[in-house]
């Protein structure tokens, strides 16, 4: 192909609009600005890309989340072989049931944020089964920090409100093979039975190191002390008095009357 | 005109068999020994390396006259992430039960040697149609063989392919007794330990020189 003839020299106009672009790509990779423009460039196009994706995936990956979610709660129920439990929605602070759940959060203290949740809502969601007039079994959902995540899940009381009947985790991000372990049923199994307060009404139950002796204590998982320390944490938590304490005070006192 | 096509499919067509980058380099093997248990979590894992491959050498060699040097390993594991999380977030919205088997895998694909490998290697000094191929050569050369370890590895170790039943399990009163070894990690390295091989006794171009310590000397002869 013989080489083109320019018809007109090339005049440089400076007031054409992408001509401040063809200058910034002229110039020699090496230069300042040019290696500063490439770098802010590919970030700002790649980070648009990665938000968009996200905002325009967020529905279904919530709807996903909340069909987990209760998928796990479906199979807790089956694995204990009771009935449908009913949600209530209760106060946190006081124990007693609300109405509606207006979605309030409020930030918990350094010193009150056992289980690092950074702030806690004021209505909760408990789930209760009443066998012939008496409540026996109720679901709570708990959540807190392990390793490197928010662990969520739920725990199943039995009708003592302080027996375990179930625990099960429905999201968390630990370490596979590691963190993850707490997921499995070999882990689950070992709580059913297990107590939390004791006698004088303090939160004892813990994971251990090693072996668990007694009602209070559950194996613990070697290479995953920081996860089930974190569980440990959690159950702390939601028992203590800025969790479920109120609730469970008042469920134990009405049993009781 | 049959001969013009080999050759522009030529870098798409190298990978797979003749110059692995599984098999040959024995690069990407990490993912491959974590996502193989089953053949269903292989595929998925392996259409989106191939995915992210692709792209990324595509969108690398697109720019490449105007990578710096000097920011050139930035520029282009900030391309290959933001990929990896757009392919890990379409994952959770359309399959969420195979994103969480796959759990930090898909994630780790910015890690994977042969994606950085290819972009350096290939997309830096080629126009951006070749380097499409490229990728998807190198990403169906690594899906093949995690599709067949996959296979081998959930049909021996649980009797089934996709979760269907196979072989008829002893539990069923059939004949077969799974292997438990095959669905733990070390079972990967075996199987793939036996492809490389395998590879190799066909083209023993492969083999690698065996190198003499002895200073002064040349690498003995093949």
């Amino acid at each position: 192909m013989p080489e083109m003839q320019p018809s007109r020299p090339e005049v440089r106009v400076s007031i054409h609009p992408f001509s401040w672009w063809r200058a910034f790509l002229a110039l020699p990779n090496a230069h300042p600005v040019k290696t500063l423009g490439v770098a802010l460039l590919v970030a700002l196009v790649s980070s648009l890309a990665v938000c968009y994706t996200a905002v325009a995936l967020k529905p279904l990956t919530d709807a996903n989340r909340l069909k987990e979610r209760a998928a796990s709660l479906m199979t807790l129920v089956e694995t204990l072989g009771v009935g449908v439990p009913k949600p209530r929605l209760i106060t946190l602070a006081d124990g007693q049931y609300a109405d509606r759940d207006p979605g309030t959060r409020a930030p918990l203290g350094a010193e009150r944020d056992i289980a690092r949740i950074g702030e806690r809502e004021d209505v909760a969601t408990v789930y209760e089964l009443y066998e012939e007039g008496a409540l026996t079994l109720v679901i709570l959902p708990v959540r807190g920090t392990g390793y490197q995540s928010t662990l969520k899940g739920y725990l199943a009381l039995k009708g003592d409100f302080n027996t375990i009947a179930a625990l099960t985790f429905y999201a968390q991000d630990e370490t596979p093979g590691i963190g993850t372990r707490i997921l499995e049923d070999a882990w689950t199994s070992l709580w059913p039975g297990k107590r939390i307060v004791d006698t004088d009404g303090v939160v004892r139950l813990e994971v251990v190191k090693g072996r668990g002796e007694g009602v209070f204590e559950v194996d613990g998982i070697s290479g995953a002390t920081r996860t089930t320390g974190g569980v440990t944490r959690l159950v702390r938590f939601w028992f203590g008095p800025d969790g479920y304490g109120p609730y469970i005070h008042r469920l134990k006192r009405e049993r009781a009357s | 005109m049959n001969r013009r096509l080999e050759s522009r499919l030529q870098p798409a067509i190298e990978p797979i068999l003749v110059n692995n980058p599984v098999t040959l380099h024995v690069l990407g093997i990490c993912s491959a020994l974590a996502v193989t248990t089953s053949l269903a979590t292989s595929l998925v894992m392996s259409a989106a390396l191939i995915c992210v491959l692709t792209l990324s050498s595509g969108i690398i060699s697109l720019i490449r006259r105007h990578i710096p040097r000097s920011i050139r390993l930035i520029v282009q594991i900030t391309i290959i992430a933001s990929l990896v999380i757009v392919v890990d977030q379409l994952l959770q919205a359309y399959l969420f039960d195979m994103s969480k088997r796959l759990s930090v895998f898909v994630g780790l694909i910015v890690t994977n040697c042969i994606v950085l490998g290819r972009a350096e290697a290939f997309a830096m000094h080629n126009p951006p149609g070749a380097s499409l191929l490229d990728g998807l050569g190198n990403g169906l050369g690594y899906a093949w063989i995690l599709v067949a370890i996959g296979t081998v590895r959930e049909l021996l170790g649980k009797g089934t392919l996709l979760g269907a039943d196979v072989l008829a399990l002893a539990d069923n009163g059939g004949w077969f007794t799974p292997l438990e070894m095959m669905t733990l990690p070390p079972s990967a390295f075996f199987l793939l330990a036996l492809l490389v091989w395998g590879v190799r006794t066909i083209r023993r171009e492969q083999v690698e020189p065996v190198l003499v310590d002895e200073p002064g000397d040349k690498a003995a002869p093949r």
